[in-house]
């Protein structure tokens, strides 16, 4: 409870309205002991009168009565139906929709169909009915807004009770001979309740503007009585003249609901465990970059990726998914990256574009250049040009990363005109093009698809054409089979292997499959806890493992090529990259691991050719060039 | 396609039904002789016994019910006694007005409402983010009929810049000009608080969708962010923006009732007050049935946007 109140105040707005609320509150409560003049009393002699008049703090109206005694019972009358409104909305509502969830079928039914055509009315039509009906009048009015927000609660109360009315304590309850008025009453009730409150906080503000609303149309509170919608309707008439009588009450009116809308959003914000991770931030157009220092350049590779850091500050908990990793990868080369989820594989992979979401993501250190320029520290501009043009990704699952609503044949045609200025038709026949690069069959047709239409394969397919539409230099696939089945998987690796071959194109090639890095790639790096910890030719580290961690993911595989392998059979669990051990991070799963292995950094030692992160390495990396 | 609306034309049939059954089940509420209450001051011996017979008062409920319903479909909602002339053709004459203003009003706080969130989304946090946010909670607590006073003070009163109500000038007026010049303020206010769940709204869309993996797509295919927010974002975000269109749609209508009264516009929402008030009672029959029904069409309307936007729904 405390620590919900602590968050609630956090939002200062939140806390505002609470505070400017309990004001309201407690003034209200006081009135009838506050010493104020009676608010009834007309006095014509008096009409009118400013605000910090004499005796009369916030003036007097039309009828010479004092408006800050007005002002106070009119506050309270309208707070009090307000409420009263409420109550009576939720009670009825909760009452219905509870009886439509625990009963379901044709009772639901029609209660529901009841309800669906209530909402089908504007809401004031249903009100403006009710009281032409019966009559204008303040009890009138409350019943029309109660009655209005009836279906509203009803429809709430009716899916959570839905829900409820499933479980076993509700069979239970049953089976042990207790009455459905029992039932819904001891069993179901109490569990609805937190709902039933919460519906009636993001509504009360409503009802009170509803009611006021009523009562200023002249159909709610009739004189003398007056809450604040009928201050406000009796002196729109001398609006011109006297513009303070209209504003003290249509102002408090504000103030009240404003103060009730800011709590509520606070609650909900408290309630809601999603806003307190910051996971509705959206991600920017490229990746933060905050760099002390980077690294000279080597010369190296068409892309070398050098001590590249990128982390993830989530509140005051950094995690570093990728641990100062180094690669280079050559002109027509494809190199596999390997590693378990969580390893920092993917973070790599995307951080070299800019494509990590940010926030959370962050960009510390390190660089990747392509061609000798670095892309870590490139100005939006630029790296907007590179990517999709010169440097393209894949992706994994195909159905969440093309647009759902756009054409398949449109999404092609736009990583086309992207980067040439081409005419939209000229596109268009390009992108038909790609999709028989890609052997897709009878492509003029599924260029007019949408992605739901076509098969996981297929899709995937779309994907790789999209990647090769401006025929970049480097295509960067993270698990692009992982989501398809064997016979597809396979497929879709022979395709990229055919492409890379015919288009010298150079591939980092993302997954937690040896197999196909087998199939695949003519190097391997094996990742673990955000670091490199092994890296070779690929046959060499598969016959040939270095790495403890390296060798039981080979052990684990079966055979190569044949279907699924789990990394999860290797016993222990990766290691959550915000609180590292000390020294080898593998060394709690590691069946060789020695008191050294924990004192301190193990760096990455070898030849050019292979390397091992590792002091009790399997096989002697340097014996073996 | 075609057959998708036809299909929603049906199912809003029984909708329409159960409004003519919901309307006529308030009115049974009236207390006491029905046919004194409807002719109020009309009530002479003669007018009681001719609308019993007309309207089948002394039959029961359900039959009177069918009788009503009969001559609703026939186009015949009654006559309002205290303007003497038929229910339908003053609701019509009034119905134009609100129209306008209600229509206009949409549309701004559409448009406004879907702009607000998408430039706050995409600026999260950043100053125009906060300044919407902000203004989006005020604009959402603010009662639209003290809105209208104020800005009838601050414009037409302290600046003279508009006319402070009617639809037309009384003298000289009656162009397109002079519509636009009395629209102004009313539909503006009229705007406000839909264009604040709106903008709420699209805002908490357009986060979410950012988020999704096609964006990560398109951002890595070398689209411009311009058109990474304004179209492939923007276009997702629709799918659930527009079904919250057509529920302020609801909101904008009843919002016109406080704000036809506060401008003296000459709309349904004012003449149902005022019928109230008169215990016009036919008159207010009349008028709910025929904007309920028109705001039912109106969400057919909308299903049938979302369906063209979404090829996902089946058509
Ligand atoms: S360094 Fe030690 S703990 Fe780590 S993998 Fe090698 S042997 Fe195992």
């Amino acid at each position: 409870m405390s620590a919900f109140l602590k968050l609630l105040f956090r939002n200062r707005l939140a806390g505002a309205g609470a505070v400017v609320l309990a004001i309201i509150v407690v003034l209200v409560l006081l009135t009838p002991v506050l010493p104020l003049q009676p608010p009834n009393v007309t006095d014509t002699a008096d009409r009118f009168l400013r605000p910090f008049s004499e005796g009369h703090l916030l003036g007097t109206d039309h009828l010479g009565r004092d408006l800050l005694s007005r002002l106070l019972w009119g506050t309270r009358l309208s707070l009090a139906v307000g409420f009263a409104a409420a109550i009576v909305a939720a009670v009825l509502g909760a009452a219905v929709g509870i009886i439509a969830g625990y009963f379901g079928g044709r009772i639901d039914n029609t209660i529901m169909r009841g309800i669906d055509m209530l909402m089908a009315f504007p809401y004031i039509l249903l009100a403006l009915a009710i009281v032409a009906a019966l009559g204008p009048g303040l009890m009138n009015a409350l019943i029309a807004v109660a009655a209005v927000n009836i279906p509203f609660f009803a429809r709430n109360i009716r899916g959570i009770t839905v829900g409820l009315a499933g479980k076993e304590f509700v069979d239970a309850a049953r089976l042990a001979g207790l009455g459905h008025g029992r039932i819904l009453l001891f069993e179901l009730l109490p569990n609805v309740v937190p709902v039933i409150v919460i519906a009636m906080s993001t509504t009360i503000g409503w009802m009170i503007l509803e009611t006021a609303g009523l009562s200023f149309l002249g159909l709610g509170s009739q004189p003398p009585q007056a809450d604040l919608g009928s201050m406000l309707g009796e002196a729109r008439s001398a609006m011109i003249t006297a513009p303070h009588t209209s504003v003290v009450p249509g102002a408090m009116i504000l103030l009240i609901v404003m103060s009730i809308n800011l709590l509520g959003d606070g609650v909900r914000d408290a309630l809601d465990p999603r806003l307190k991770s910051g996971a509705l931030s959206r991600p920017m157009a490229a990746t933060l970059v905050e760099r002390e220092r980077v690294p000279e350049a080597r010369g190296e590779g068409l892309l070398d990726i050098q001590e590249l850091q990128t982390q993830f500050h989530v509140g005051r908990r950094i995690y570093r998914a990728v641990d100062g990793v180094s690669l280079t990868l050559e002109p027509g080369e494809s190199l596999g990256i390997i590693g378990e989820s969580g390893s920092g594989k993917s973070v790599t992979a995307l951080s070299v574009m800019g494509l990590v979401a940010s926030p959370p993501g962050v960009i510390t250190g390190g660089a990747a250049r392509y061609k000798g320029q670095d892309l870590i520290g490139a100005k939006y501009p630029r790296l907007r040009s590179l990517r999709g043009d010169r440097i393209a990704y894949i992706f994994q699952d195909p159905l969440s990363t093309l647009h759902p609503l756009y054409r398949v044949g449109d999404q092609l045609a736009e990583a086309i005109l992207s980067h040439h200025s081409v005419s939209k038709a000229e596109a268009m026949q390009r992108a038909v093009g790609l999709l028989e690069d890609v052997r897709i069959p009878n492509a003029e047709n599924r260029a007019r698809a949408y992605p739901h239409e076509l098969s996981g394969g297929m899709r995937q397919r779309v994907g790789i054409a999209m990647a090769l539409a401006n025929e970049p230099d480097i295509i960067i696939a993270d698990e692009p089979t992982t989501a398809l089945d064997v016979t597809v998987q396979a497929q879709i690796l022979a395709l990229l292997d055919d492409l890379r071959r015919d288009r010298g194109l150079a591939i980092l090639f993302i997954t937690h499959d040896f197999g196909v890095v087998g199939q695949l790639c003519d190097r391997v790096a094996v990742m673990y806890a955000g670091r490199i910890v092994e890296e070779g030719p690929t046959a060499e580290v598969l016959d040939d493992p270095a790495h403890p961690y390296t060798a039981r993911l080979i052990a684990c595989v079966p055979e190569l090529g044949q279907g699924r392998r789990e990394m999860a059979a290797i016993p222990g669990l990766p290691p959550a990259v915000d609180n590292l051990p000390e020294g080898c991070a593998f060394a709690p799963r590691c069946d060789k691991a020695t008191p050294a292995c924990r004192a301190g950094d193990i760096p990455l030692a070898g030849t050019e050719r292979r390397r091992v992160r590792c002091i009790h390495p399997e096989t002697d990396v340097e014996a073996v060039a | 396609m075609g057959s998708y609306i036809v299909k929603r034309l049906l199912s809003a049939v029984p909708v329409l039904l159960g409004i003519t059954l919901i309307v006529f089940l308030i009115m049974a509420l009236i207390p006491g002789d029905p046919a004194t209450a409807i002719l109020g001051s009309y009530a002479t011996p003669e007018n009681v016994e001719r609308l019993n017979r007309q309207l089948g008062l002394d039959e029961p409920m359900w039959k009177q019910y069918f009788i009503w319903l009969g001559n609703l479909l026939q186009g015949d909602m009654g006559r309002s006694f205290a303007l003497n002339r038929p229910v339908l053709d003053e609701v019509l004459d009034r119905f134009g007005a609100t129209l306008v203003l209600a229509g206009t009003s949409f549309v701004l706080c559409a448009l406004l409402g879907v702009l607000a969130g998408v430039v706050s989304a995409a600026r999260q946090y950043g100053l125009a983010d906060k300044a919407i946010t902000f203004a989006v909670i005020i604009g959402i607590s603010v009662p639209p009929f003290f809105l209208g006073m104020m800005m009838i003070l601050l414009f037409a009163v302290r600046l003279g810049w508009l006319p402070a109500s009617g639809m037309y000038a009384i003298y000289g007026g009656g162009d397109l000009p002079d519509l636009l010049r009395h629209l102004i303020m009313p539909a503006l206010a009229l705007s406000v608080v839909a264009t604040g769940v709106i903008g709420r709204l699209s805002r908490s869309a357009m986060l979410e969708v950012l988020r999704q993996d096609f964006i990560r797509t398109a951002r890595a295919k070398g689209v411009h962010e311009r058109s990474v927010i304004w179209r492939h974002a923007l276009r997702a975000a629709m799918v659930s923006i527009i079904p919250v269109l057509g529920i302020q749609a609801g909101f904008v209508i009843s919002g016109a009732v406080y704000i036809e009264i506060v401008f003296q516009w000459p709309g349904v929402g004012r003449m149902l007050v005022d019928a109230i008030l008169r215990r016009d009672i036919l008159l207010v029959q009349g008028g709910v049935v025929v904007v309920a029904a028109c705001y039912v069409m109106f969400n057919i309307l909308v299903d049938v946007a979302q369906s063209l936007l979404d090829p996902r729904i089946k058509t």
